[in-house]
């Protein structure tokens, strides 16, 4: 009888194949006190030092195997290892108190996992990883002290399942990636390390099973699906050829999905559109060429500016836009002048203390009102527009007047760098990112001065049914396909084109799979989307034919819920799939 | 006496990572060198020392050396905070 196991998903995938069960080493230190202090003296030394050795030896086949991110989770252990302070405190405690080395050790390695625990607490999951590798640290050297074995994952002589309680960093960088089906444990959540590099090696694993060691055995027949998160102990014949069936589409589907990173959006009958990217941070674009990206679609430049002591000078700006420029070659790079306000402060641009945030000083609200950090700003951008193809967009645009003033700081701007003498870009654009239900009420007029709108789902959604999406009590009412959000996006985007500008969408609704054809259907020229959502999104619509869909916008516009949008939806493209 | 003030910008703080590569640099030099953060003071050549204070991000601290290589110390000790994107 096949035992189904639920766990979290953790790593894609399928793998059907016997488990391997993971040892537990859980060491009881026994004897407390003793008469011989100078032996316990050193049996800490040689321990410590073993460790080092160790340590050391892993580190080496960490970095041949896994590259400098997985070596550096073994640094922190050598570190440890290495601390002389530590090793010493230890030593004073087992001098002063006559207590063996291995109840010694424990006791401060404890003591020091109590304040870990305790600023991981009170200052987020950061510091976990000081306790992940202070926990592994102290199993190899109690091992050490007590003559046990540390359960060795480097014995493994045949492909399986790896089943354990735990994985330190320590047991990942045993394993020979090759034999290694997937991964399984009983604890989930913050265990980030061991996830972080497991991603890296690419296994299918899921976490957080809570009693895969007491139920599977090893040698027994399992399957896991690392995209569902279930395990499977024992299937049946029937289920082990279903889930064959789905690893074989599963790898099918990915290898269709990587043929697709070099090719345009395109419809099944022909219509073109563009999957671009949403990045946050000037180093994500170094990804940009590899993710299937017709160009940058969102650039969260306030990124730049949060977290920082200082706001960055018009000379970091600049290398900063200028390096997205680059890297998206000659592909479009819209990037989102300054966004804060709401939920992100910046403390060098003080607010007064308001009642509602998201009704305040937001967005391009807070740049008007401080043109010298807009104008610095624009400068940057203007200076980078040299490197490529550049799209400056407003957020938070509410009227024309708003629009037209920001608008003419550009002109201004681009006038004194000319006459300075520094190089702009002849063909950027100025857009305005459409979020604030007034701004899609006079999309018409809007899009007389601006060269591009990109539709903000995420904020608009909230504006229009005046609910905060965080409030668990009215969160139901966020609909992204409301035929009342339908409406605002098929105005926003006839506007666009009446007077013959581009228009995209860089919020959540880009990448809904029920509202990517609806949207399609309407003539969005461009989605935005997160890196690791654009072949999908392409796919998706490489299988549209959008002529077929005219009528389903009819219906969607004039329908009462998005249930119904839904079914609509369903229903014409269920032929498409 | 060689002493230097940091503002810690990084918004991990001086998480795991960052905490080994500057007890690593810190050990390259034979100054005795310490960090000192909310009134407590460990030895940078401690990586249990400088874990256990927890710093955070916009926390102050000051690194001070003393010995024969103290000013190259504060200074190496300054560029792995630049280059790890701890502090400006």
């Amino acid at each position: 009888m096949a035992t189904i196991l639920d766990g979290v998903a953790a790593g894609g995938g399928i793998a059907i194949a016997p488990v391997y069960r993971l040892g537990e080493s859980r060491f009881t230190v026994k004897a407390k006190y003793t008469d011989h202090v100078n032996h316990e003296v050193s049996r800490l030394h040689d321990s410590f030092s073993l460790a080092r050795r160790e340590l050391e030896d892993l580190h080496r086949r960490a970095h041949q195997k896994m590259g400098e991110k997985a070596a550096t989770v073994i640094d922190a252990q050598l570190a440890i290892a290495k601390d002389q302070t530590f090793e010493s405190e230890i030593v004073d405690a087992i001098q002063r108190y006559s207590t063996t080395a291995a109840w010694t050790a424990s006791q401060r390695i404890d003591h020091y996992l109590t304040i870990f625990k305790n600023q991981s607490a009170s200052q987020g999951n950061y510091y976990h990883s000081r306790g992940v590798a202070l926990q592994d640290f102290k199993k190899r050297l109690l091992a050490h002290l007590l003559d046990e074995e540390l359960p060795d994952l480097g014995k493994l002589d045949h492909r399986a399942i790896i089943v354990a309680h735990q994985l330190t960093p320590t047991d990942i960088i045993q394993l020979n990636p090759q034999l290694v089906a997937g991964i399984v444990t009983d604890v989930g959540g913050r265990a980030a390390h061991f996830l972080v590099m497991s991603k890296e090696m690419r296994f299918p694993t899921v976490v957080d099973t809570k009693v895969v060691t007491e139920r599977a055995a090893t040698d027994m027949v399992a399957i896991i699906d690392g995209t569902h998160g279930r395990v499977i102990l024992q299937p049946t014949p029937q289920q082990i050829d279903d889930y064959q069936r789905k690893a074989s589409q599963q790898s099918a589907h990915l290898r269709e999905l990587g043929v697709l990173k070099n090719q345009e959006t395109v419809s099944a009958d022909g219509h073109h559109f563009e999957v671009a990217a949403n990045l946050a941070l000037a180093r994500e674009s170094d990804e940009l060429a590899t993710s299937g990206a017709e160009g940058v679609g969102l650039f969260r430049s306030e990124f730049l500016f949060l977290h920082q002591k200082n706001l960055p000078d018009e000379e970091s700006q600049f290398w900063a836009y200028r390096k997205v420029l680059l890297a998206a070659g000659n592909q479009r790079v819209v990037i989102r002048t300054l966004d804060v306000g709401g939920d992100k402060q910046l403390p060098q641009v003080p607010i007064e203390h308001e009642h509602n945030p998201f009704l305040g000083m937001r967005g391009l609200r807070v740049s008007l009102a401080y043109p010298e950090l807009f104008r610095t700003q624009l400068r940057a951008l203007l200076r980078a527009s040299a490197y490529g193809r550049l799209a400056i967009m407003f957020p938070m645009v509410a009227t024309v007047d708003e629009f037209r003033r920001a608008q003419q700081m550009v002109d201004q701007e681009k006038k004194h760098l000319i006459q300075e003498g520094i190089p702009v870009g002849q063909e950027y654009e100025v857009g305005a990112m459409i979020e604030i239900p007034a701004a899609v009420a006079m999309a018409d007029q809007l899009a007389q001065y601006a060269d591009f709108f990109s539709i903000g789902t995420n904020d608009l959604i909230q504006y229009l049914f005046a609910v905060d999406r965080g409030n668990e009590h009215v969160a139901s009412l966020y609909q992204s396909l409301h035929p009342a959000v339908l409406r605002a996006v098929k105005q926003t985007i006839d506007c666009a084109h009446a007077e013959g500008k581009w228009i995209g969408m860089c919020g959540e609704m880009a990448t809904i799979p029920a509202a990517v054809p609806l949207l399609a259907a309407m003539g969005l020229d461009e989605f935005s989307v997160p890196l690791g959502q654009i072949l999908p999104i392409r796919s998706q619509i490489r299988r549209l034919k959008v002529r077929q869909l005219q009528p389903l916008i009819h219906h969607a516009l004039a329908a009462h819920s998005p249930a119904e949008v839904r079914a609509l939806v369903d229903q014409l493209t269920s032929y498409m799939k | 006496m060689e002493k230097r003030d940091f503002t810690i910008t990084a918004e991990a703080g001086i998480h795991a990572r960052p905490a080994t590569i500057l007890v690593q640099t810190a050990s390259k030099f034979t100054s005795d060198i310490s960090l000192a953060y909310n009134g407590k003071s460990v030895n940078l050549k401690s990586i249990m020392g400088v874990m256990s204070l927890g710093v955070g991000q916009n926390a102050d601290v000051t690194i001070t050396a003393e010995g024969d290589d103290e000013a190259k110390a504060i200074e190496a000790v300054a560029e792995t905070m630049t280059k790890e994107g701890l502090a400006d």
